[in-house]
């Protein structure tokens, strides 16, 4: 469907390069290709897609072979699995729900590429909950964001424009006072506002912020602290801050997961849990996790309705089992008896493993080692329709597709494997 | 071809049967007459001495939609748990409920099992009470992937920034009308909810309560404006489904008196009270809590345009999930074991998770448990009251045998009783109450008139052109048991459930209902959508093709004859 703003040669679209998933955009699909109210990140996602070699041909051991060959290898090496690792899983709701049909066939065990930093968070939300909100509240409602250990727009390129810089809102909100506690300080630029306000920097190594974070949370509390420093940082920086949050009618308080490189973070995910949950003692104030991108929210929460687990799972029987550490990636990529690596949105390597690799993914994908098969399929959004959880994880959002392309999709792929594996066990049912 | 179900005892409120015998021609997934020409079926089921029914619907139950997510991603312990439990038993002792190798009674079932856990016993349909417009896309994808059974919803409205200043500005009401209506085709709803009137709204503004008659301290406006204006508005755009409103002020001592006040809040129009046990307390007593049911009851005994599901509690392990969030917010030190979610969520509403504990040994648990089963056997009319438990926030759905058999059983019932804690023993009448449920009155609870009351033209009833989801049961003293393990299921005319076990996987429906009204009010929307919203109004919308994208589902869209 066209919105007013477009011509025919233009289509307006959904971008799924970050977890804002803006559905603004308006692409001019006659070359060269243009795309309005994207950012350099959706741009280069865009320009990547379609730029992608839609000819490229799937391959065995790195010769190229048709579709059904490369199918029947993949399911040779699914068959003789016992213990199958599934892993990357970039993909959206669609190929969610196919991948975990097969993992049911196939008793395997299911990690997302980038759950090191989301299972931070689920730990957190496990352990105690949270308080959270989502894009339009901030957009309506902040009037206070404090961003610890992120500089959100690195990763959300279009955060402040969107939903802080605003100038239209429902309550008549001042533009928002912008904290930062631990972000690189040359990405802090995109905190000044419009009018030129600059934020609030609080420079600080990234290491020290469970202190910091901690420290936050005696203040407010008003525990008596004796140091006058706390990861480096003057305690009276600290206390202003605390004393904005305490002020403020609406403070935000965003973090990434991916961003926090130290070891349990969670532990630190749970105090600023902690510092939200005070703040609602008196006045309101609410947590907003940034997510890590390639449908890691899609893959969860498609996962959780499906087995009644996140991921880190694994299937036995048909039935899920659930357990954040023992079922990553790093854990099983070498003891797993093959592996299935899916990364649809962007061509991600798989890591080197000794055991029978298949590839379903970007058809720009290289690899350091050739894996046992590679099959390309088309990219959701671009190629092919999909179905996409925001960073909010409120909202789902339909992926269009934009080309007409020869490739495969994700669930096409898993559909004709299902069916391969399906006619090879009723083969060996009538053998027997 | 035709199915024959031959000599059962027929329980069909909806054309006054009871218990006559009688046999049903089932083709192509609907009943119909006795075909002039016996030769043309082919198949016969003996159901001599057996009770048939309808297939059941259960009418308000948490079963799509993110709060259920959130559950599931917070308490993975409940399923690992009772996975380990499951290990631990020996599968093939029969239990008071029906347990499988792939068996989940607990309160956070995935969508898969959710479906198997109703069909098994007998329920063919089942409705999300609380579906938030902006989530509406996740609870339709959760609900599509729960097979066995049809599904709908209600969407929720009345915390929603659109609406509240749509009040506060005095629309008329033909404005608020084609607003609601637009939000039912968006949604592909069949009815309205409201949570907690302008209250989930009001806590984003700091706001920690709000009774009936206060106002909203930004929009100035108060819950029984919101209840009056959107009643009306489902009155007149003529769907079936009557308001479904969760009150003011719920699990709070002495909130009776908002629940009684509300039943005036819709001026005489058809209004929907649900769970009704959380919002039935009192505050007399040494403990200040108690049970206000007598009051409840007879002001609904009084009420003939209210109806009421009752949200019974039982006892153990469970999660509250709830668009209340800020009464969940109040309510999270009680959370068992302490963990609890609270969203603000797009100006549109809100969502409060925390798992819960009830025990029959503390005082207020034991006395809400009383308190439920009172509402139950003092309301006179089963036409206007439902078997509920607010899955999962009184208890999980797959606990309803039991709850049938503590409404028919009294010496079952008196029994339970007296395990309960001593003090809440002494400030309840239940066992001064004889009524037992008959057969005929739980099949209008849990089939005729949750049907009628939704609006599904052809769920609910055995009568001809009917859709043909039936479940026939082996009469049995042990009312639990007779209840949890159906002889057969047949949804849409086929057989999916033999003793009690699923032997076909079948995909249900979406039920929708869509009233008539002016496009014209997309036009103001949209604008308020460019201005103010995240996501653009077309993304909002969800179309009949999403809902049948995978091949499996469909809408049926209900047209209200009353």
């Amino acid at each position: 469907m066209k919105t007013q703003q477009e011509t025919n040669d233009q289509t307006s679209a959904t971008c799924p390069a970050c977890g804002l998933l803006c559905d603004d955009l308006i692409l001019n699909q006659t070359s060269p290709l243009a795309v309005k109210n994207a950012c350099p990140k959706g741009i280069e996602f865009f320009e990547r897609s379609f730029s992608a070699n839609i000819n490229v041909s799937p391959s065995i051991d790195g010769k190229p072979s048709d579709l059904a060959s490369a199918v029947k290898k993949a399911t040779e090496i699914l068959q003789q699995s016992k213990s199958a690792l599934f892993a990357g899983l970039g993909t959206e709701v669609q190929g969610m729900r196919a991948v975990i049909r097969l993992a049911k066939k196939t008793n395997a065990t299911l990690d997302h590429l980038h759950s090191e930093s989301s299972i931070r968070n689920t730990l957190a939300l496990q352990n105690g909950g949270w308080l959270t909100t989502t894009l339009a509240e901030v957009k309506n409602r902040a009037d206070v964001i404090l961003a610890i250990g992120t500089d959100i727009t690195s990763s959300h390129p279009r955060f402040f424009e969107k939903l802080v810089w605003n100038t239209e809102s429902l309550f008549d909100k001042p533009t928002p006072e912008v904290i930062y506690i631990g972000a690189p300080a040359e990405k802090t630029k995109a905190g000044t506002a419009p009018d030129g306000k600059a934020p609030t920097t609080i420079t600080a190594d990234p290491n020290h912020l469970p202190e910091i974070v901690n420290t936050l949370s005696a203040l407010l509390c008003k525990k008596k602290i004796h140091a006058q420093t706390a990861g480096s940082v003057a305690l009276s920086e600290l206390v202003s801050v605390v004393e904005k949050l305490k002020n403020a009618k609406y403070a935000v308080i965003v973090w990434s997961a991916s961003s926090f490189k130290f070891s349990h973070a969670e532990l630190t995910i749970q105090s600023i849990v902690q510092l939200i949950n005070q703040l609602n003692e008196t006045t309101r104030a609410a947590g907003l996790p940034l997510n890590s991108g390639d449908g890691d929210y899609s893959v969860n929460n498609a996962s959780a309705w499906l087995s009644g687990y996140p991921t880190r799972s694994r299937f036995k029987n048909g039935r899920a089992d659930y357990d954040s550490f023992h079922f990553s990636t790093k854990k099983q990529h070498n003891i797993a008896d093959a592996l299935l690596w899916i990364s649809t949105f962007n061509p991600h390597e798989p890591p080197i493993s000794h055991c029978p690799t298949i590839v379903i993914g970007h058809p720009d994908t290289k690899f350091e080692r050739t894996p046992d098969v590679f099959i390309p399929v088309g990219i959701p959004g671009v190629d092919h329709t999909g179905l996409m959880f925001r960073m909010d994880s409120s909202i789902t959002l339909p992926l269009k597709a934009l080309q007409e392309t020869q490739l495969p999709s994700l669930g096409e792929v898993i559909k004709q494997l299902e069916t391969a594996l399906s006619n090879t066990q009723a083969a060996k049912v009538k053998t027997a | 071809m035709i199915t024959l179900l031959k000599n059962g005892r027929i329980y069909d409120p909806a054309h006054q049967k009871n218990g006559v015998i009688e046999d049903i021609y089932l083709y192509q997934g609907r009943i119909i007459p006795k075909p002039v020409d016996d030769a043309k079926i082919s198949q016969i089921y003996d159901l001599t001495g057996k009770v048939v029914m309808a297939g059941a619907i259960d009418m308000h139950s948490h079963i799509g939609g993110g709060k259920m997510n959130i559950a599931r991603m917070m308490l993975p312990e409940y399923q690992q748990q009772y996975q380990q439990a499951q290990a631990i038993k020996n599968l093939t002792e029969p239990e008071a409920h029906i347990c499988t190798p792939h068996c989940s009674h607990h309160a956070v079932p995935s969508a898969t099992d959710t479906g198997f856990r109703y069909i098994e016993m007998g329920y063919t349909a089942a409705f999300e009470p609380a579906i938030m417009p902006v989530n509406a896309r996740q609870a339709h994808l959760e609900m599509g992937d729960t097979p066995m059974i049809d599904k709908g919803g209600y969407a929720m409205l009345g915390s929603d920034d659109y609406f509240l200043r749509m009040l506060t500005a005095n629309r008329d009401q033909k404005a608020i009308n084609d607003y609601v209506a637009w939000i039912l085709h968006a949604t592909q709803a069949i009815g309205i909810k409201v949570v907690n009137p302008g209250g989930i709204s009001a806590f984003k503004f700091n706001q920690r309560r709000l009774d009936l008659d206060e106002n909203h301290s930004h929009y100035q406006v108060s819950p029984r404006a919101v209840l009056k204006s959107l009643s009306r508005a489902v009155h007149e755009l003529g769907i079936a489904k009557p308001l479904h409103v969760h009150c003011n002020n719920l699990g709070a001592a002495g909130n009776f008196e908002t629940t009684l006040n509300t039943m005036s809040a819709s001026e005489g129009l058809p209004m929907h009270l649900t769970h009704i046990q959380f919002h039935s307390y009192g505050t007399e007593g040494d403990k200040k809590f108690s049970s206000a049911a007598a009051q409840i009851a007879e002001a609904l005994n009084k009420n003939k345009h209210i109806t009421t599901d009752v949200g019974q509690i039982l006892f153990g392990q469970t999660v509250t999930a709830s668009g209340d969030s800020m009464m969940q917010h109040l309510n999270a030190k009680h959370a068992n074991p302490k963990k609890s979610v609270i969203m603000d969520i797009e100006c549109d509403a809100g969502c409060g998770v925390l798992p819960f504990k009830y025990r029959d040994q503390n005082y207020v648990n034991a006395l809400q448990w009383a308190i439920g089963l009172e509402i139950f056997l003092s309301v006179e009319d089963p036409w206007r009251i439902f078997l509920t438990t607010d899955h999962p926030n009184g208890a999980p759905f797959t606990s309803y045998p039991h709850l049938i058999r503590l409404l028919m059983d009294k010496t079952f019932r008196n029994e339970h009783f007296a395990r309960l804690n001593l003090d809440a023993q002494a400030m309840s009448n239940l066992t001064s109450i004889e009524r037992e449920y008959s057969l005929y009155e739980i099949a209008i609870m849990t089939r005729a008139g949750a049907g009628k009351l939704i609006g599904l033209n052809d769920c609910g009833h055995l009568g001809l052109g009917a859709q043909a989801d039936i479940t026939v049961y082996t009469d049995q003293t042990d009312r639990e048991a007779m209840f949890s393990k159906p002889d057969y299921v047949f949804k849409n005319g086929e057989l999916v459930v033999k003793n009690g076990q699923v032997v076909k996987v079948v995909w249900g429906a979406t039920h929708t209902a869509k009233p008539a009204f002016d496009i014209g009010v997309e036009k103001d929307l949209k604008d308020y959508f460019n201005r103010y919203q995240t996501m653009q109004l077309d993304n909002f919308k969800i179309s009949d093709a999403e809902i049948g994208d995978d091949g499996r589902n469909h809408v049926i869209t209900n047209v209200h004859k009353g």
